[in-house]
């Protein structure tokens, strides 16, 4: 009992949290992504990362995609509040477990430091379909995709062989096979 | 070529369109294009308050008392964020509300403006959506869909913000379409075999209790016929939230009270023993539910909502039929009256075993109060007030606090739209400017606003709307000099410790009706009461009401904080729980 002077409910056992990725179809209008984004903070949700773009420019949808962290309650919650603002569409929730889903981050990682360095961040980064898009004698910028804690885990390797600044997108995700979403 | 129409009488085209009768509202710099195109349209009578929050709140009255969405106009700035309370008021309760707000020419949105605020970021929190009309091509459209948003679904606010250049510009008009579902936001797509699931339930039940909501209200009179066909059929017991009072008759013998916080004793004993819950059209909010974990533990429990998101919100439910509640009860109605051999009568035996305990708990007479003959007690004040009105058709506003629960308490309804209360956000203040919306909708209603005399003083300005415009509504304040629910509290929770809750200094309200122009009325002693209620009743203008009550009373009976429905306390004639204090201490 934390608080026996509340005049609300005391909170109790909580069922297991769990990520999902909430993707939102939504007209690309002003102000639509401060209604999602204002939603989530209002009502206590947790955003872990958060990508948004035009889709569609001729039905003028856009498409955003957020990895959030929740009990099967909230995430239920999230969903169904979701759908109740009015430029929202539709609404996606795929588990991160799910092995139907792609989920990919972008990241851009420049490495500054000699030859041999910049060859042993490259090497590192190989399975992650990297492409250099600048060098230098003395640095390199590398682009690579890759699931979130993967990106997490080169950003702490590579900070040994030069690297002094990344970027990352959030994550994205499209499903597998020839259906889609409805 | 047709003609061009400005903004501003693109605003009012509108307006007639979806036949508005009533804005409330106070002009400023940003919508003065639209006060000027006022004058041309007689079918649209405007209503001045004093403040924008009265504007709202007074919106609000109308609307529930009317089922037609509110209409309210204000400035940009101060106005608009004067408005936001009673927005947000209206979105906790899903009271349907259409807010235009002027705003900065659009060339001069971003730059701090005089009287410029982002007004569709302040208020999309508390909106079910708003729009800021950026082109003037936008304007007619925005205003319908406006209009439509506001009153399906689940009903509620919605501001459409209007730059002064907008309202200048010039457009060709064309009348809305014709209803095309947008984006599905209408729910009611239930099936027959949810009804189906739900009237077997009815049928195997033993210890079933009905508990219904503002939904029900909001779903039209309508809604309450088939309420009361539904639970005549059946059988059951039946209680109410807050906001869904007189949707069921307060003075038929089905129904056992209102639950939850300061409900009876045999509502929230049977919401704790039952074996099947049906709730409709309420949300399981905390004042209702007390402790979740131990909410109805034995009960199957059916939700019936049109807002999917209330479903499993707080409470798990074992059956959810999304819709409409009188297309729902309707439904039921009839999937029940097709049923052969006598249905209705088995059940009618299998729930009186049931009958009989909520009996037994009825005798414990859970509203009863000690009265006193020196004292008025502020629950035999609204009995008494209830007592020289049922026999006309009475509209109730409240306050917020230990008044309201006293008129929810002992203030009987038998229809629905009667009862206007801010129960979702509790807005001291509400009730004043509501009656003065209330009496607007009903000119020839009487119209009560029974309100504490902390509350009332936030919106006091509205008297002078009231006078303004010959609204005879009757001010009842229950006056004891406290805020009364937070020095209950104090009592309760905090030691006595009554920390700045009492008001010292306050108006002489006699003095102050007068000085309003309206008749003030004061009654201190019990056996002038009926005297004094039934002089403001005959008077036929609006009159402040300063009944002067016992400062020291509490609103019982109450579950306290964390506690389940089944360990309420009682009020002091109880003798099992007389040692209120002490055990009071310990409960919570």
């Amino acid at each position: 009992m934390s608080n026996p002077k509340s005049a609300y409910n005391i909170p109790t056992k909580k069922s297991k949290s769990g990520t999902h990725i909430i993707v939102v179809w939504v007209d690309n209008e002003a102000g639509v992504l401060a209604r999602v984004v204002g939603l989530f903070s209002g009502r206590g949700y947790n955003i872990e990362s958060l990508a948004v773009a035009e889709v569609d420019a001729m039905k003028n949808i856009s498409r955003i995609t957020i990895v959030t962290t929740g009990t099967p309650q909230v995430i239920d919650q999230i969903k169904l509040q979701l759908k109740k603002l009015v430029p929202v569409h539709k609404v996606a929730d795929f588990k991160r477990e799910d092995k139907n889903v792609i989920f990919k981050e972008m990241a851009l990682l420049k490495v500054v430091g000699n030859r041999s360095k910049i060859d042993k961040c490259l090497k590192a980064c190989k399975t992650f379909n990297p492409v250099i898009l600048d060098k230098t004698k003395k640095s390199v910028v590398i682009q690579i995709t890759a699931l979130r804690r993967e990106i997490d885990k080169m950003n702490k390797k590579l900070k040994s062989n030069g690297l002094i600044s990344t970027s990352r997108t959030g994550a994205i995700a499209m499903t597998r096979g020839s259906e889609i979403f409805k | 070529m047709s003609k061009l129409y400005s903004g501003a009488e693109i605003v009012f085209k509108c307006l007639e369109d979806q036949d508005v009768e009533f804005i409330f509202g106070y002009p400023g710099g940003a919508v003065l294009p639209i006060y000027d195109e006022l004058k041309n349209h007689s079918s649209i009578k405007h209503i001045l308050v004093r403040h924008e929050q009265g504007a709202g709140h007074a919106a609000e009255g109308y609307a529930r008392s009317s089922g037609k969405p509110g209409v309210v106009l204000v400035t940009s700035g101060p106005g608009a964020t004067n408005v936001v309370t009673a927005l947000t008021d209206a979105y906790m309760d899903s009271v349907p509300l259409v807010c235009i707000s002027g705003q900065v020419p659009t060339h001069l949105i971003g730059t701090d403006a005089f009287q410029e605020c982002d007004t569709t970021g302040i208020t999309r929190p508390c909106t079910k959506h708003n729009w800021l009309v950026k082109d003037i091509k936008e304007l007619s459209k925005t205003l319908h869909e406006a209009f439509r948003v506001a009153t399906t679904g689940r009903p509620g606010p919605v501001l459409v913000d209007i730059p002064k250049d907008i309202q200048f510009a010039k457009i060709k008009y064309t009348k809305p379409k014709k209803e095309k579902k947008s984006n599905g936001k209408l729910h009611n797509n239930f099936s027959q075999d949810e009804i189906n699931e739900l009237v077997d339930l009815i049928a195997k039940a033993k210890r079933p209790v009905v508990y219904t909501g503002g939904g029900v209200i909001n779903s039209g009179p309508e809604a309450s016929d088939s309420l009361r066909e539904f639970v005549r059929m059946i059988g059951f017991p039946i209680t109410s939230t807050l906001q869904g009072l007189g949707a069921f008759p307060g003075d038929d013998s089905q129904f056992i009270g209102m639950l939850g916080m300061h409900g009876t004793y045999e509502a929230n004993n049977a919401m704790h023993d039952c074996d099947l819950l049906i709730n409709i059209g309420a949300r399981f909010d905390d004042r209702i539910t007390g402790k979740i974990d131990e909410f109805s533990p034995k009960s199957k429990k059916v939700h019936i909502d049109i807002d999917p998101s209330s479903i499993n919100k707080i409470i798990k439910v074992d059956l959810a039929i999304v819709g409409d509640v009188n297309e729902v009860l309707k439904a039921a109605v009839k999937t029940i009256s097709q049923k052969k051999n006598g249905f209705k009568n088995s059940n009618k035996q299998n729930v009186s075993k049931w009958w009989e305990k909520i009996e037994k708990w009825r005798e414990k007479d859970s509203l009863g109060f000690i009265n006193s003959k020196e004292t008025i007690k502020p629950q035999h004040a609204v009995r008494r007030l209830y007592e020289l009105t049922k026999n006309q058709d009475t509209f109730i506003t409240t306050e917020v606090g230990q008044h309201q629960m006293w008129a929810a308490q002992h203030y009987k309804f038998n229809k629905p739209n009667r009862w206007m209360t801010s129960g979702g956000l509790g807005t001291m203040g509400y009730g004043l400017p509501a009656a003065v919306g209330v009496q607007i909708a009903h000119p020839d209603k009487l119209v009560i606003d029974i309100a504490g005399e902390a509350s009332v003083l936030m919106t006091m300005q509205e008297m002078s709307t009231a006078v303004q415009y010959n609204l005879p509504i009757k001010i009842f304040v229950l006056n004891n000099q406290y805020m009364g629910m937070v020095r209950q509290w104090q009592e309760l929770l905090h030691e006595k410790n009554y920390s700045e809750s009492y008001s010292e200094a306050l108006p002489d309200f006699v003095k102050l009706a007068e000085a309003y122009g309206c008749k003030g009325i004061k009654a201190d002693n019990p056996d002038e009461l009926d005297l004094k209620i039934n002089e403001m009743l005959e008077h036929k203008g609006p009159v402040i009401f300063d009944c002067r009550v016992d400062p020291n009373e509490n609103c019982f009976p109450m579950i306290p904080s964390g506690k389940p429905h089944n360990q309420m306390i009682l009020g002091p004639n109880d003798k099992k729980d007389n040692k209120i204090t002490g055990k009071g201490k310990a409960l919570v």
